[in-house]
């Protein structure tokens, strides 16, 4: 890029665009009947329990911007609710979940396990916040609202978040009927706090001991690029829990001791991204303080060859990958929706960012939605980027709930509501603040 | 002079002027027994690392010692570890580099063509060289009597050495550590390699799997990849080299991928077959099970202390076959006469380290000493590409410890020899006490990592802080900038800190 100013200000009217654009998501791929979302919109895509977390927190967003009816999104919400009540729990191969755990993949048609996918710990998660969101909205005395907050109750309590517990009290990532848990222990700050919140205000099987402590024993508190935070690579860790709770102002034992908060830490995170890409250690193509977003996404390597990259020299590409600063993977992959998802933590940045890099590269939108990722390092089909085909619930949710936190806070107030979310925050050790 | 036992080289190599040499050093073809003194001041039993430096330095003092070898002098480090795997992975890094010559501006060569046999050639001649300095010869001119056979205790103050009896005021056991080969049903019958083995092979193989993702198989592994041999990586957790920094572990891998080795992470070799001129592995993942193919195995899961032979119980020393010789902080076993170094009974089985409690147990054993084997600060390093070396305590020590930590991180992007070199793959991370810039730890990757680590080390051990780290200069051009980058960024917060500023801004 020259060295000319070509960066903007989103306003508000394209912020409402997108959001409802990534609503859109929802209505497109949900099985009505069955009220399952799928993971992607490519052909045959299963369903994910966490784009079905995702959606059913984005229904009281429809409702309150009028792009939904409440009663469709009671209706909606009570279905998936239904079927995950009334579904196997019996851990077979071929079920959908055990102890109140889900396969992380399902078949949009029965709900069964697919893709050998693992039951997993915080996806489960995603989907018990969802459903807790959807219960903390639809207050009212009416017999469906009514139905769907006891679903709520019974899905979350049934959680055995307890039998997921390794020797130190960490929750582990995954089980599998053929092999027993999964080696893979949660490492270094990421996504989980929470799935570790959730475990923690469990009414019915909430975790024992330190487990919380000997996560958080694990983190790391950098000084990077003269930024002091708590390092993690991929921006999603640095968005998922913020989603559903309001961590401004309130600390846990670890941001005590660094006069930090984890909502900080978020903002200091896009700064990194920002140092990261204005830096470009492998001169990608596009890459500057307007334009980032390493995140985890889909990728280029199917298919593609290693040479034709524009600008950096050749590179190893990634398929689905959590891209992340400084230490990679970095294929010169960026994905938009990801640096607008920071808009709570630095507004003025981000909007800056979301807003030149459309500019730049309009092609990451398809059907007025941000597509998974895109990377101008590579030629794409007649567009100036490599873009990724298709759309990721995931990101879509994420977007819809950080664009709503950040307009009017309401999936935070909604969760603040919800006693147990209070409740696994002091146990965790989180104090202050609203709390 | 007593009889020589039957003096039997243990070397597989080809017998070519530079394998004669290091036999000659090592274990010469002519060797005769002394007939040995009626009671020495030390007995050492081993002469790798350990057992060398312990002979040179209680002879110094005047002692009257003996040192028992059953095998080659030099120990590991000469013969089987890290001299010879140095030497490959030199010429490994070469033949990356006419790979990705382009990358420096320079033509990649249109036909590149490994010759293994020279590198094997080039790296028997090396270590041919080094083997000089560890001769039997230079021991026996510093009046150390030199035995080779097998040692076995016969009392708290007596062994053998085959059918000659040693009387000792103090012993040393330094016998050192041997592979540790996994038990996989197959393995065995289906033929192997181990460090012991694998510097003596003349022609490589075309396919490859290492059973291992610690350092050993870390270092080989890409060795052998960037040989051209196509070479599988097994590694039953989910990370390389599970003792590092996550970062660092990652780094490694997207390293090996960038060589085009074939990674299987959180993967386990459950059985191996030969059929048909070629070995089958039978791997599981999880749930998931598969088979390659390949034409040898290397194994390097580790390495157990050699211990078992030496029949401890008859002197009184408490061992087991995990942790080797038990000893307490000064390096003394249940029998106080008799003391332990190195791999024998050190979970970091590192030269250096060796090399370390030798000195150490020694000053406890002959001078009255009371040093302790907790006060060193031992750094390591894994020469992979980047190399990953560490010293000191890693962030989670720290944090179980309750010690509050801070760590300065400086990716090698931002230091510019590493730009230059096109080495900008890694990071210098330096741990300090939060508040404080007393150095706790440092992990470093990086292509001179192990040069690197040296410098904190020196600080770590001199109790220099990171203020007179970034007080002090730097030659410029140098990867090692990038530890005074760190501490430069410390400086800074210290700044921000008086003033009221944030360093961020």
């Amino acid at each position: 890029m020259e060295n000319i100013d070509d960066t903007r200000v989103m306003d508000e009217q394209t912020l409402d665009q997108l959001q409802r654009a990534a609503f859109g998501y929802f209505a497109q791929t949900v099985n009505p009947v069955n009220g399952l979302v799928a993971d992607t919109t490519r052909e045959n895509c299963p369903c994910s329990i966490a784009v079905v977390g995702f959606a059913l927190s984005a229904y009281p967003v429809a409702v309150e911007r009028g792009w939904m009816t409440r009663a469709d999104a009671v209706e909606r919400s009570v279905t998936a609710l239904r079927f995950f009540r009334d579904s196997d729990q019996s851990g077979s191969p071929d079920a959908t979940g055990f102890k109140g755990f889900y396969y992380h993949f399902l078949s949009m048609d029965t709900g069964a396990r697919v893709w050998r996918s693992e039951l997993s710990m915080v996806d489960t998660a995603l989907f018990i916040a969802g459903a807790l969101t959807a219960a903390s909205y639809f207050t009212a005395h009416t017999a469906d609202e009514i139905e769907l907050r006891e679903l709520a109750e019974l899905l979350y309590r049934r959680v055995d978040w307890r039998w997921a517990q390794d020797e130190q009290g960490v929750i582990r990532q995954g089980w599998k009927p053929e092999c027993g848990f999964l080696h893979y222990v949660w490492q270094g700050y990421n996504e989980a706090i929470v799935l570790y919140v959730l475990a923690l205000g469990s009414p019915t099987h909430a975790l024992e001991g330190s487990g919380y402590e000997a996560w958080t024993v694990t983190y790391q508190w950098e000084n990077l690029y003269d930024y002091d935070f708590l390092y993690a690579g991929p921006l999603f860790i640095h968005q998922f829990s913020h989603a559903w709770i309001d961590l401004r102002g309130i600390q846990d034992r670890f941001m005590r001791e660094k006069q930090s908060d984890y909502f900080e830490n978020s903002r200091r995170a896009v700064m990194v991204q920002r140092e990261y890409a204005r830096r470009n250690p492998n001169e990608f193509a596009g890459y500057d303080e307007y334009c980032w977003g390493l995140t985890a996404c889909d990728g280029p390597n199917d298919g593609m060859p290693e040479l034709g990259q524009r600008s950096a020299p050749r590179q190893h590409l990634f398929g689905y990958a959590a891209r992340g600063v400084p230490y990679g993977p970095d294929d010169g992959t960026m994905s938009g929706w990801a640096a607008l998802a920071s808009l709570p933590f630095a507004p003025d940045i981000v909007l800056r960012t979301a807003s030149t890099m459309l500019q730049r590269y309009p092609e990451m939108l398809s059907e007025q939605r941000y597509t998974s990722s895109f990377n101008p390092s590579l030629p794409g089909r007649g567009a100036d980027a490599w873009v990724s085909t298709g759309h990721f619930g995931l990101d879509q949710g994420i977007l819809i709930m950080m664009i709503e936190n950040y307009r009017t806070g309401m999936i935070w107030r909604l969760m603040r509501e919800c006693p147990y979310i209070g409740i696994g925050l002091r146990r965790a050790g989180f104090r202050g603040g609203w709390l | 002079m007593s009889m020589p036992r039957s003096i039997r080289p243990h070397s597989e190599a080809p017998e070519d002027a530079y394998e004669r040499e290091r036999l000659d050093s090592v274990r010469p073809a002519d060797w005769h027994n002394p007939q040995p003194a009626p009671r020495y001041d030390l007995v050492i039993i081993g002469a790798g690392s350990a057992g060398q430096v312990a002979a040179y330095a209680a002879a110094a003092l005047g002692a009257r010692v003996a040192l028992v070898e059953h095998n080659l002098f030099g120990g590991n480090c000469l013969n089987i570890g890290c001299v010879p795997s140095k030497s490959l992975i030199r010429t490994s890094r070469v033949y990356a580099e006419m790979r990705n010559a382009e990358q420096y501006g320079v033509q990649r060569p249109a036909d590149i063509q490994v010759d293994f046999a020279a590198v094997m050639r080039r790296m028997r001649g090396i270590r041919a060289r080094i083997s000089r300095a560890a001769s039997v010869h230079r021991l026996v001119a510093a009046n150390v009597d030199v035995f080779f056979g097998d040692a076995r205790f016969t009392d708290s103050d007596s062994l053998t050495v085959g059918d000659t009896p040693l009387q000792f005021k103090k012993a040393l056991i330094a016998t050192g550590a041997r592979p540790d080969t996994p038990s996989i049903p197959g393995l065995a019958e289906s033929g192997y390699f181990t460090n012991e083995t694998i510097f003596n092979i003349t022609e490589a193989p075309r396919r490859l799997l290492v059973i291992g993702g610690g350092p050993l198989g870390c270092e080989m592994a890409q060795a052998f990849c960037r040989f051209g041999v196509h070479t599988i990586i097994v590694q039953e957790r989910p990370l390389f080299l599970p003792r590092e920094e996550r970062d660092a572990a990652q780094i490694l891998a997207d390293s090996f991928a960038r060589d085009g080795m074939e990674i299987r992470l959180n993967c386990k070799a459950v059985a191996v077959r030969a059929e048909n001129g070629e070995k089958l592995v039978d791997l599981i993942s999880d749930d998931y099970r598969s088979t390659v193919a390949v034409d040898a195995i290397l194994t390097g899961t580790g390495r157990v202390p050699n211990v078992d032979e030496l029949n401890l119980d008859a002197a009184g020393v408490a061992y087991d076959n995990t942790v080797g010789v038990h000893i307490d902080d000064f390096l003394r076993t249940d029998n106080h006469r008799i003391y332990a170094a190195g791999d024998a009974c050190l979970p970091d089985k590192f030269n250096h380290t060796a090399d370390a409690s030798a000195r150490i147990a020694i000053r406890n054993a002959l001078q009255s000493g009371h040093e302790r084997l907790s006060e060193l600060v031992i750094p390591w390093c894994t020469y992979t590409d980047p190399e990953i070396a560490h010293v000191g305590m890693y962030v989670r020590q720290a944090l179980e410890h309750e010690i509050p930590v801070k760590t300065f991180t400086v990716p090698m992007h931002d230091v510019d020899r590493a730009i230059t070199d096109d080495d900008e793959m890694g990071f210098v991370k330096i741990h300090v006490r939060e508040g404080t810039d007393q150095i706790l730890g440092a992990t470093i990757v990086a292509r001179h990592a192990g040069e690197m680590i040296n410098e904190i080390t020196l600080a770590m051990v001199a109790g220099v802080g990171l203020s007179t780290i970034a007080r002090t200069i730097h030659s410029y051009g140098t990867q090692a900038e990038g530890i005074k980058l760190a501490a430069d960024a410390y400086e800074r917060t210290r700044t921000a800190a008086a003033t009221g500023s944030r360093s961020e801004s």
